[in-house]
């Protein structure tokens, strides 16, 4: 078999800075850089890297949850609850420990709290087959009830021992930045080099191949939703240490972001591709972005507009590059 | 035939991929009435030229004329005013729709805001299916439908779209000889009212019995046209591969052993019933019927893929609970399914990770992917099953449907099974990788491997198999070991007692 004609090998591939020019993620690097000379012409303070980085830490709770939902999007599903989790678990966590349970019982009443909710959507969606989009439609809008039932319209506070995990620096970066760029590390890794990572994709791509293959793709989601669970409710709390109370309220309308930092890095919105790095870049995008806009005093209505322009150009570009290396 | 009007006319016609040239000035005549062969190796371009005929693709170099006026194909659209319609290669179809709604897609309906016909709709439909001679509900999805009732449905649209060219990539690959012997009927039919056929094949014989003449391509260059009579098979096989195939048919003599898998009484409701054999170690056995046989359904639930209500499955002797593909692989069981774009590849993602997507312990022993590993085992894949590929990179979907096909084979091989189960595991694959492969077939069982080959090509199991279990609705039929079988004996076994008078 090895007699075979030479003509057998073909034409070279791809050259690879073809390879690499043409990916989402390196849209994202280049939308950053345009980002930040733009800023920095608007205002010379902006390009002090503590500044981005206490930015920064005002979405570090979304961004790191927007790290597992990637991977939740690429395995084919999809989450629209995490932020009402984040704000449920933090109200439970809060409204517990106001009941005088101990701070780290609390804690992990929280956690339980989001692994339940990760819990109920993996057995919606996955176990009776519904679809994630509407399932999580729907208890979004629960989780949000529920949070609202417990808080009320009041702020619930948490104990000064637990505020202000966003003044806590490792080496001069805020701490939240510090953990989300540990999840992205992680994350990233498990995804990339993993066998479950790529058994992410191949789910994603194609679910029939992946049973034929002998994949556990039940197994698989249901881990990513629990996963998101905790990591929602963990960040709901992170949130919670910063702002020093709760309400019902938190992050709302976060889901929105999540879903705008994944698609800005370039996962694609029907599942099999995206990456970790893709998801860490456009969280930088939006800080630098929307801070960008704030330090040229922008009307919050312009940034509104500047931001789904964004999300258009991310989905045209994102599009437009797979069906290109699709042909 | 000489003088007949010419209806195509493709010039210079050249297509490149990402710089890699898969087709290079292709010139070729196609004549009002004519059923016109197209053959060559897997990845030769057959499908990528068609596709251009067919606007799926626009090329980079070269014209086409219609009835000797220039013609621009730019999309599917296009053809399809154009009188051009393409019998894909891989059925793509609307799985939720109805059967009837695929089969009339693409038609023009009225404005709008009119009516849907429904009632001529599904007659229609209904007239076409019948003239396949498929009796299948045409109200049902069709999710859910077995391949070759897939391509009867994608046939059965070109059919409706009452087209000039109709351009048929593999129709046969997944059909009994029955359907084909109907096809056939309906395309002769079609030619004699003055259209024109292309079509592709591996199976020279049908090549043979169908068209009036044929075209060879190589490596993306148009090699030959010449009538079919005109030219012996030795040539054609010279001209296709570049060399002389070297005569395969060696019997495997492998010392049959221990049994490997036994089936007892494996019954799924509405798909087969009572199904019972004994596979031994260094055995090929053949599993044979007509298209709806339930063969693939047995095939699946051996897997566990949809396991069976009742019955016993024994491996390598021990009772096997197999209720997910996993249950079977961890028993050394591995199955190429039927169904190569449904159920096979992982698309977009990169030839390595397909290969490898079945050997996740052996490619990362810690759970962390070894790059080294990876490479290595696909490397060797592709160069046992010379696979044709650009790189080992490239997303499969760019592979020619014959080295898809390949890799998938590959992926099982590579899990070493103890047995292993192949549906339709030939389907789209050239004749010279054919012989290669009955070759390596015969090298498994050699090795003590147990093979459970579904084949709907009478040939390749009479000279393969050393014992045939034939089905037909749900039911084993009949046994016959190799040196009585032969292919009245298959034919005869596999025809539904209630179907005798048709
Ligand atoms: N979309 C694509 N992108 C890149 N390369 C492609 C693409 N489609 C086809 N090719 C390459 O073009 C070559 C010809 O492919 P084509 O599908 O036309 O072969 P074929 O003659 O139909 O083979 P088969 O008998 O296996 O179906 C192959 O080498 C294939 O890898
Ligand atoms: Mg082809």
């Amino acid at each position: 078999m090895t007699d075979t004609t030479p003509t057998r090998e073909m034409a070279p591939a791809r050259p690879t800075w073809h390879v690499v020019l043409v990916r989402p993620e390196t849209m994202t690097l280049l939308l950053i850089i345009i980002g930040l000379v733009g800023a920095s012409i608007l205002s010379p303070f902006f390009l002090d890297a503590s500044y981005i980085m206490r930015s920064f830490t005002l979405t570090a709770e979304m961004s790191i949850v927007a790290l597992v939902l990637t991977m939740v999007i690429i395995s084919g599903e999809i989450d629209l609850s995490p932020a009402a989790n984040m704000a449920l678990s933090a109200c439970v966590f809060a409204w517990v420990q106001d009941a005088g349970v101990a701070l780290p019982l609390a804690v992990i009443v929280g956690l339980l709290a989001g692994l339940a909710m990760g819990a109920l959507n993996a057995f919606m969606s996955i176990r009776m087959q519904l679809p994630s989009i509407i399932v999580t439609i729907g208890t979004l809008i629960f989780f949000r009830g529920l949070a609202q039932i417990i808080a009320g319209d009041r702020s619930i506070r948490v104990p000064e021992s637990f505020v202000g995990i966003n003044a806590v620096m490792v080496f001069g970066v805020p701490l939240p930045v510090v953990i989300f760029v540990l999840c992205a590390i992680v994350l990233g890794l498990v995804l990339g080099t993993t066998v479950i990572g790529r058994q992410i994709y191949q789910i994603g791509t194609n679910q029939q191949a992946a049973l034929h293959a002998g994949i556990n793709a039940k197994r698989i989601k249901v881990g990513l939703f629990l996963l998101l669970g905790v990591v929602s409710a963990a960040a709901g709390m992170m949130a919670a240490s910063r702002l020093g109370s709760v309400r019902y309220d938190l992050v709302l309308g976060g889901e929105l972001q999540m879903v705008l930092m994944a698609m800005l890095g370039g996962t694609y919105i029907f599942g099999g591709r995206g990456t970790i790095l893709g998801t860490f870049l456009a969280a930088w995008l939006l800080v630098i972005v929307s801070t960008g806009m704030t330090v040229a005093n922008l009307l919050p209505a312009i940034q509104l507009t500047v931001l789904g322009i964004l999300l258009i150009v991310a989905i045209i570009a994102t599009n437009f590059i797979y069906a290109r290396t699709q042909r | 035939m000489v003088d007949a009007p010419k209806l195509i006319e493709a010039r210079g016609i050249s297509k490149q991929f990402g710089g890699v040239e898969v087709l290079s000035d292709i010139d070729l005549d196609l004549h009002a009435g004519e059923i016109h062969a197209l053959i060559g190796e897997n990845g030769a371009g057959k499908s990528t030229f068609v596709k251009i005929l067919a606007g799926v693709h626009t090329p980079t170099r070269g014209s086409i004329k219609m009835n000797g006026d220039a013609v621009n194909v730019t999309s599917p659209i296009a053809a399809q005013e154009l009188g051009i319609a393409l019998i894909h290669q891989e059925p793509v179809s609307f799985p939720d729709l109805s059967v009837a709604e695929n089969i009339v897609m693409g038609r023009k309906g009225g404005g709008l805001l009119s009516r849907v016909p429904w009632a001529t709709i599904i007659a229609d439909a209904r007239r076409y299916m019948d003239m396949l001679g498929v009796s299948i509900d045409v109200t049902r999805p069709m999710h859910g439908l077995s391949i070759a009732n897939q391509q009867m449905v994608e046939i059965a649209r070109a059919l409706a779209s009452d087209s000039r060219l109709i351009i048929m990539d593999e129709p046969t690959a997944p059909l009994t000889p029955r359907e084909v012997d109907t096809l056939f009927a309906i395309a002769r039919q079609l030619r004699d009212e003055g259209r024109t056929i292309i079509f592709i094949s591996h199976r020279l014989e049908e090549v043979r019995m169908l068209c009036d003449r044929l075209t060879i391509f190589r490596d993306g260059s148009h090699i030959a046209t010449q009538t079919v009579a005109s030219i012996p098979e030795d040539e054609i096989i010279r001209l296709m591969i570049g060399r002389e195939l070297k005569k395969y048919m060696r019997k495997h003599t492998a010392s049959i052993g221990e049994t490997a898998l036994e089936v007892s009484g494996l019954t799924l409701p509405g798909a087969f019933e009572d199904i019972s054999f004994t596979l031994r170690k260094g055995e090929i056995m053949g599993l044979g019927g007509l298209v709806g046989a339930g063969r693939t359904d047995v095939a699946r639930a051996l897997f566990g893929i949809e396991p069976a209500k009742s019955g016993k499955i024994k491996v390598g002797g021990r009772d096997a609970k197999i209720q997910r593909p996993p249950d079977a692989i961890d028993l050394g069981l591995a199955f190429v399914p039927e169904d190569r774009a449904g159920h096979g590849i992982f698309g977009t993602l990169p030839v390595e990770h397909n290969i490898t997507a079945a050997i996740p312990g052996k490619i990362a022993p810690s759970g962390v992917i070894s790059r080294a590993l990876e490479r290595g085992f696909s490397r060797k894949s592709v160069d046992d099953l010379s696979i044709r590929l650009a790189s080992l990179n490239q997303p499969i979907v760019e592979l020619s449907g014959g080295n898809q096909q390949k890799a998938i084979l590959a992926r099982w091989l590579l899990t070493e099974p103890e047995v292993l189960i192949l549906d339709e595991p030939t389907r789209g694959i050239d004749i010279g990788v054919k012989a290669e492969f009955y070759d390596m077939i015969g090298d498994l069982a050699e090795a003590g491997r147990a093979i459970l080959l579904i084949s709907s090509e009478l040939p390749e199991l009479l000279s393969l198999c050393d014992r045939i279990l034939v089905m037909a609705e749900g039911r084993i039929t009949a046994e016959i070991p190799r040196d009585e079988a032969n292919q009245e004996k298959v034919m005869q076994a596999a025809v539904p007692r209630s179907g005798i008078a048709a």
